[in-house]
Order: structure tokens, then sequence, then C-alpha cells
């Protein structure tokens, strides 16, 4: 028993730094309805800014703290909102999410690029005299830890009375329902949500500076493991029950403290199950409380005064521009393989594979955003599936890699079909955290793994050979992820134009519509991350196959939620998009490489990238479409204008179509641009 | 105000001088994105007078509302209201000018109790120390509502809720109430103390614009009438003018599937 209590102890004050941000998550996602991944990001913008002030310019611990805490990290709040999310208040939670995300991988890059990417060690406590330890009997706690809980208590005291019992808490509640209402009675909904981002903020930027001296160093990427701690936390409080929260985070923190306690040292259990252990607690939990699931999404009754979300570019392509498109693509494509084939030196081949293989795992996301309209972020963990039992296959049994990826590619599919079990129950938000969630097991507990991935050292994947004939050379294997791309993109076409694509269609019209025309929504949408996982898992043995070796760093986490903005911001509803994003993710990286090491500040600019298609992702907020998406849209509706401007002066009436109603009333009303989902409209565009 | 003078008003544009407009929508064009719903919209409603805003199902009422209180953009047009322009003023400080709109379907916080709701809309308007006397008043005016004051908005009964949106504006009379399918989805018995309260609250000096798909109650109420069929005003004018056009145009069904079949042709 005294072991046990030893080993909670340190527990409660960690478990107290979770609660406060999970806190934060669960005040912000009410009255915005933002499920705010981006607070990891935030705590570690507030912990760099305390260490920047106090160890680098040498303020007293008080203003550093003040500056990164009650200024700093509700500005950025208060910014985030002003800029961002107040303009997407009516958006489906997805499209927070992925705003949420772009910012979560966009903000850390930011920070390098304004202050460098050097070590900082030993961040500063914000406590005096933090280590000074009181003993009880034969148990000890410091100084930092009694401060910690109680700050803690006092803030959730303090926030829950706000919310209770002042106005500003109740024009809060309000807007959790329904801001537009809100504004009915005469209140800003704007400076409500202001204060609301600026309050919660604040409460990340604390979490940050509470929590950086437990790491050894200031890094955004720990951050991000809080705020998934934060976010298990925040779910045993159901999202909505502050008190409830605060208790969550301490039974994490002392959960994990006793279990790095009692297993044994160095074992993979004991280095994987700790971090991924709220994780773990995060599936379960989404698992068997019902309640959470209705809590996830909230519905405004004045909903109806936004419009539908446009139209794909493929629903409104003139016909003449189709005709044009089919014979530019296979000039195109004869150009672009010939070149590779030839001229293109080898080593830009070689990037070029890549994209290949990337454009694979993209279209997994095509597959399950674009018509499943679900969000995963655990698509480069299924890449790894793919990728480590193709290595495992060559090197134990001496299997070709096309029959590994093969292999690959089911057995990914046969986990996503196991992370789709929960998907049946789960959609949305709770889905996206359920697939984070499963991401950290797979790279804490299973990658590890001896026979899976091998931990550090990796696995081998040989390039294949089909009889006679080598791919191992460079422009060879070229030619094979080529193809291996193209039967891919016609199955996701196929799937698309066929029934499948046209119950998930519907499904994303009105999952209950659906189910009441027969459409068995469970079925599909098992069928539909089965598919998208397993060409993840194709794609990351063809990735694997380029690069020769694979360790579990290449199938990280944080890929998983740069894919998803990646493909966001290309376009996830096309093949196009994946293949743009696949291409577009290499080369730019590659020339970004090229950046000199002098003058040193240059180097910020490396993984620049990143920060790019976080721009790109936060285009979102305007053109949920992809931005990609929106200018091949505006392009050919221009095009196709000049051509009917021109067919008319010759006198040619045949031309015209459907914009010729706008005109009228009725057709107004009705316009023809968008068709009835599940119709030709989504096949229409490859 | 004598029902003379209202007659006068809801003449129309000759009556101006007697009773000033305070609601004028002058060519209001908007859109939901690309789906355009109003296509040149006027009317006005006088001061003091109760306006039945008539069409059938998908003709523009809601979105007529929505663009007065500020919810939904114009696109081009103007909206004064109390003399003042309001085109593209932010909702809240639209209804700090007086202006009160009972959205269509729930019009009351749902996750608010019956008492949220309330101070959530007296609190402002009144100051802290009035809010207890309101309360006190709109709890005495709907004695129901005080046995529900600590039940959610979204447990009550549609009619419980209807009550409460109009609770809500019994104690602070706006300058114009404007409500939306109010009686929708009520049993007629409740439906007709639902117009009982409207015609109380317009003797309190509220001007009414009354959206209703189902004409005969909104008639007896109103004194001008101003019909909407697919985006425009098809009449303006007082009730006892509108003789035969009123069993013309009002059926229900009529619009709409005119447009469905109008459209699937053209394309
Ligand atoms: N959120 C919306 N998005 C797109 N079109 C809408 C939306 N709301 C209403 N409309 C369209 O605008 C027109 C007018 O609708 P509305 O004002 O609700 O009519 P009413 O209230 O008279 O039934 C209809 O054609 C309707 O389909
Ligand atoms: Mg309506």
């Amino acid at each position: 028993m005294s072991t046990f209590i030893t080993y909670l102890i340190p527990g409660v004050p960690v478990g107290c730094v979770y609660a406060l941000m999970a806190v934060g998550l669960v005040l912000c996602y009410k009255t915005s309805g933002v499920f705010n991944l981006a607070f990891g990001a935030q705590a570690y913008v507030s912990a760099l800014v305390f260490y920047l002030t106090v160890e680098s310019l040498g303020w007293p611990i008080w203003a550093g703290a003040l500056v990164a805490i009650v200024l700093v990290s509700p500005a950025i709040g208060v910014g985030l909102d002003r800029l961002l999310f107040r303009h997407i208040r009516a958006a489906p939670s997805l499209v927070k999410l992925v705003v949420a995300l772009a910012l979560l991988i966009g903000i850390p890059t930011t920070m390098k690029l304004l202050f460098g990417s050097a070590t900082r060690l030993n961040p500063p406590s914000i406590i005096a005299n933090a280590n000074v330890v009181y003993h009880f009997g034969s148990y000890y706690v410091s100084r930092g830890d009694v401060v910690t809980v109680l700050v803690t208590l006092v803030v959730v005291a303090a926030l829950g009375i706000l919310f209770r019992y002042s106005e500003i808490g109740l024009h809060m509640r309000a807007a959790v329902e329904s801001p537009r209402m809100l504004q009915l009675s005469g209140i800003s909904a704007e400076r409500v949500g202001a204060f609301s981002w600026g309050l919660s903020s604040f409460l990340a930027g604390l979490a940050g500076v509470l929590l950086a001296p437990l790491f050894s160093r200031v890094s955004s990427l720990d951050f991000t493991t809080l705020l998934v701690s934060a976010i298990a936390a925040a779910a045993l409080g159901s999202l909505t029950s502050l008190p409830l929260t605060l208790v969550g985070g301490i039974v994490l923190g002392i959960g994990q403290a006793v279990l790095t306690g009692y297993l044994p040292l160095n074992s993979v259990l004991a280095t994987g199950l700790r971090p991924a252990f709220p994780f773990v607690v995060l599936v379960v939990l989404l698992l068997v409380m019902p309640g959470l699931r209705g809590a996830m999404e909230v519905t405004d009754p004045l909903s109806g005064c936004d419009p539908p979300p446009p139209p794909l570019a493929a629903s409104v392509r003139d016909p003449r521009l189709d005709r044009v498109a089919r014979i530019g693509f296979p000039i195109f494509l004869a150009v672009f393989v010939i070149s590779a084939l030839t001229w293109v030196p080898s080593f830009w081949v070689f990037i070029l594979t890549q994209g290949l293989a990337f454009s694979i795992m993209f279209l997994s996301i095509t597959v399950l955003t674009g018509m499943g309209g679900q969000i995963s972020l655990c698509q480069a963990a299924f890449a790894g599936f793919g990728a480590f039992t193709a290595g495992q296959l060559a090197m134990h049994l001496g299997l070709s890699v096309i029959v590994g990826a093969l292999v690959g590619g089911v057995i990914a599919a046969a986990v996503g079909v196991l992370v789709a079990i929960p998907a049946l129950r789960l959609g949305g938000i709770a889905l996206a955290l359920a697939t984070l969630a499963f991401s950290l097991l797979a790279d804490n507990v299973l990658f590890p793994l001896g026979w899976l991935g091998n931990g550090a050292t990796g696995v081998t994947v040989p390039r294949p050979a089909i009889g006679p004939i080598s791919f191992a050379g460079t422009r060879a294997f070229f030619l094979l992820a080529l193809v291996a791309l193209a039967i891919c993109s016609t199955i996701v076409i196929m799937v698309r134009r066929g029934m499948t694509g046209r119950y998930l269609a519907a499904i994303r019209g009105s999952e209950l519509a659906a189910s009441t025309v027969g459409i068995n929504v469970a079925k599909q949408k098992v069928i539909v991350f089965a598919l998208s996982a397993g060409l993840a898992g194709v794609g990351g043995a063809v990735y694997a196959s380029t690069q020769g070796s694979v360790s579990p760093t290449d199938f990280n986490y944080f890929f998983s939620l740069v894919f998803v903005v990646l493909v966001v911001t290309t376009g996830v509803k096309t093949v196009e998009g994946a293949i743009n994003a696949g291409m577009a993710y290499v080369i730019l990286a590659q020339l970004l490489s090229y950046i000199p090491d002098h003058p040193a500040w240059l180097q910020r600019f490396s993984g620049i990238e990143i920060l790019l298609f976080a721009l790109g992702a936060l285009g979102y907020v305007i053109h949920p479409e992809g931005v990609v998406e929106f200018q091949k849209r505006f392009w050919t509706e221009r095009i196709a204008r000049m051509l009917d401007r021109f067919g008319s002066e010759e006198g040619e009436a045949e031309g015209k179509d459907a914009s010729d109603g706008l005109g009228s009333p009725v057709a107004g009303m009705f316009p023809a641009v968008p068709r009835a989902p599940g119709g030709s409209g989504d096949a229409g565009g490859w | 105000m004598s029902s003379e003078l209202i007659e006068q008003a809801a003449s129309g544009v000759g009556a101006a001088a007697v009773a000033p407009v305070l609601l004028d929508v002058d060519s209001v064009e908007a859109s939901y994105g690309p789906y355009r719903a109003l296509f040149g919209v006027s009317f006005k409603v006088f001061e003091g007078s109760a306006t039945a805003l008539l069409g059938s199902n998908g003709a523009g009422k809601s979105t007529v509302s929505r663009v007065v209180s500020g919810l939904v953009p114009v696109t081009s047009g103007r909206i004064t209201f109390g003399g003042q322009d309001v085109t593209g003023m932010p909702a809240w400080k639209i209804a700090r000018l007086g202006l009160a709109h009972a959205p269509e379907g729930r019009s009351v916080f749902g996750s608010l109790t019956v008492l949220e709701n309330l101070r959530l809309a007296f609190r402002r308007s009144l100051g802290k120390d009035a809010v207890a006397a309101a309360l006190d008043a709109a709890f005495s005016e709907f004695p129901r509502l005080r046995e529900r004051q600590s039940q959610l908005g979204g447990t009550l009964s549609g009619g419980e809720q209807r009550m409460l949106a109009l609770a809500k504006v019994l104690a602070v009379p706006p300058r114009l109430l404007i409500v939306d399918e109010l009686s929708l989805g009520l049993a007629p018995k409740i439906a007709d103390e639902v117009f009982e309260r409207l015609a109380a609250i317009r003797s309190r000096g509220t001007s009414l614009l009354v959206v209703e798909q189902h004409v005969g109650r909104a008639l007896e109420l109103a004194d001008t009438v101003v019909l909407l069929a697919k985006g425009l005003v098809s009449y303006e004018g007082p009730v006892s003018e509108l003789g035969d056009l009123a069993h013309q145009v009002l059926p229900a069904g009529d619009g709409r599937q005119r447009g469905r079949n109008g459209t699937a042709s053209d394309a």
C-alpha cells in the first residue's frame, strides 16, 4: 500500500496540469464548438515565451509569467478567434477540426521561424523554491507540486462559479447553443466568443508553463502528447462537466504514475504504455460511454441561415473542357513518364517516386474523408502496417515486395476494420480522437515490437523483381510505382462511380435518410474504412520499397496529422487532389532542403513546407472544397464563360446551358449547378 | 392607436404622413451562397401596425425576417429601421434598436432554464436591479412558466416555448416584433392563445410583422398584408382590399410546385 501511495503522489500534480488543459479544451469546445487541437501548440508557445523571457532575457519570473500566461496566450486565442474561428462558427465540426489541426502543426513551425530551433534545456519553474520538499511520515511532496495542485483547484473552482452564476457565464452558455440567437437578444456573440477564447487560451498557457519543467527541454512534441492526455481527461468529463474533467485529469495522472512505478523498467510496456495510457483510456471511454458521443455535436436552431457547401469542380465542368482534359491529360502523362525515364536526373526520379508512394497513401484520405465524410488521424499508422508487413515478409520468407505490398494492404485493411468497429458507433470528432489515440498506440506500443516495426533499427525492404525483370533501378522502380498508383486510382474511381460511392454520397447527405432507404450505413462505413486503410498500407509498402528501409519514425503520428492537412489543402474529393498533394509534398520539401546552412538564420526555413500546407488548410475556412479544387472551379467557370461568349458571338445558341436561368427568379432559387447527392455530381471528376 | 389611424396607415403611401414608417425594406436581394432567395423585395411596416407577411412554402418569408433582423446579409438594397439605415449592421446592434425576432422553430435557448432564458433577455435591457421585478411580471402573466422556471427550455412543450418567447418580449416591449410561423405545429386552442398574446403585445405599442403560412388567423390580427411569391412581393396593401386575391394566391403548394417543375425542364 505504501509503495502504491509513493507511486501515486507524483501523479497528482501532473494530473492537475492535464486537468487545466482539459478544462480549457472543454470551455473552448462548449462555447465555440471548436475542439481546439491547437491548444497543444498554444501551451508550447507559452512555455517557450516564458523560457525566452526568463532564461534568455533574464527577466524576473513574475514578469515572464505575466507576459507568457496573461498576455501572449490569451492574445493568441483571441487572435485565432478573430482571424479564423469566428468566420467558421456555423461550419460542420469537421471543418473546425481540420483548421485546429492545421494550427497544431503550423504554430510550432512559425515559432521555429521566429525564434530559431536552438535546443532549450532545463525549462525554469514558475514556482519559487519548487524543489523544497515537505515530509509527511514516510511520504514527501515538493513545494512545486503543492502549489500546482492548489492553483488548479482555485482556477477550476473560479471557472465553475463564473460559468454558473455570472452574466458572462450565462452568455457563454447561450452562445454554446446558438450564437445567432444570442445576437437576437442584443448581445454580441463575437465579444462573448472572444472572451471565452481568451479565457480558455489562458488555461492552455498556464498548463504549458506549469508543465514545462517536467521535461528536460522545451519541445513542441511533448506538448502535443500533453494535449492528448488532456483530451482523454476531457472525455472523462463527457466534454461538458468541469468537475468531472478535473477528476479525469487527476485520475489519468495518477494512473500513469502508478503504471510507471509497477511496470518492469525498460520493457516495451513500460516505455510504451505510459505515454499510450491516456489514449487507451480515451478509446475505452469512447467505446463505453454512450453519452459522450451525443455530447460531441451541438446543434443550432438557427443553422438554417447558412448556405449548403459549394459543389465540386467536377460537377460544374463544361463538357467542352472535359474534351480538352481528355486530350490534354494523356499528353501530360506521356511527357511526364518519358521525361522521368530519360533526361530527368535519377535523384529527382527518386523524389518523384516518393511522391507517387505518398499519392497512394493520400488516396486513402480521398476515400475516407472525401467519400466517407470522416476524418482519421491514423493513416500514417496504416501505412506503417503495410510497410512493415512487406519488409518482414521479404526478410523472413523471401517474398517479393509486390506480394508483400498486397498482403500489407490486406493486413492494414484488417486493422482498419478493427478501428472501424468503434467508428461504426462514433462519428465526427469522436472518431478523429479515437484514431489519434490509435496512432499513438501504434507508435508507442506496436511499432517498437521486433516482429513489426523493429524499433529504432527498422526494417529493410528490397526492391522487387518480376521473373527476370528487376525493378531495382531508380527509373524501373519509378515505372512500377506509377503502375501501382494508376491501379489504386482506378480502384478509387470505380468505387466512387459504383454503388458504394453512391451509398456513401447518400450517407454524407444524411445518415438517417440513407438508412431509411435501406442503405446499411454501418456496412458502408466498414467498407470505406477498410478500403482506406488498405490503400494506405499499399502506399506505405511502396514508400518502404522506394526508401530501401523504414523505421517507425517514418510513420510517426505527426505524419498522420500532416497528411490530413495536406490533402485537405489540395482537395480531398478528387484523385487529382491526392496526387497533387503527394507530388507537392516531396518536391517542396526537396527544394527547401537546398537552403544553405549559412547564414544560420536561413536554417529556420527548413521544414517550412509544413507551414505552407498549414496555411493552405486554413484556406479551408473560405473554401471547404480545398484551395486547389477552388482554383480549378474558378478557372473552369471562367473559361466556360469565355467559351460561351465566344460561341454567342458566332451566333451559336446551342452552347448555352444552365446559366441562362439566372435571369428568372424561379431558376435562380433552384440553381442547376449542384446535382442531387448520389447522382452524377460526384462521379464526374476523376 | 385608433382603428381609423390604422386604416389610414395601412392604405399606403398617402397615409405615411399620419403614421410614420417604422421599417422600410427597399429592393432587397439576398442569397444563401449561390442560391438566390430574394429578388428585390420592397415593402413598408408602419408604426403601430400589424403586417402579415404571407406566401407559400419557400417563398422567402423566413429569409425576409432573417434579413431584416441581420441574420442573413443583404446582397443589394437597403433596410431602414426607425429612420436609421441598418443594412449590414450586426444582428445584436439591430436588436438593441428595438427590433425583436422570434425565429422559425425553437426560438428559446433549449440548454438554458426558463429562468435563465428570461434573465438573459431582461438583464441587458433593464439593468441588474429591474430584473427581479420583470421576472415577477412575466411569471404573473404566464403562470405556467413560473411552475417550470427551473426546467430547460428544450424540454418545454411547443406551446410553452412560444409563451416563453413572448414573455421575453413582454417585459421590454420592442418597437417591432417579427414572429416567424409562431403557430406552426400548435393545437388550435394554443395557437389561439398565442395570437391573443400577440394582440396584447401590439396594444402596448409594439408593431408586428407576422410571418405565416396559415392565413386565417394572421389576417384576423393584421391590418396590412405583404404577399411574397418566389422571392418577390406580389401584393402589398390593406387586408380589406385583398379580396379574392387571398383565395387565388395563397393555397399552399402553389409557388413551390411550379418552381420545381420549371427548373427540372430547364436543366
Ligand atoms: N440555408 C439555406 N440554404 C440554401 N437555400 C435556402 C436556405 N434557406 C432557405 N433557402 C431557400 O430560400 C428560399 C426561401 O426560403 P425561406 O425564406 O425559408 O421560405 P419560407 O420561409 O417562405 O418558407 C427557398 O427557395 C429555400 O429553399
Ligand atoms: Mg419559413
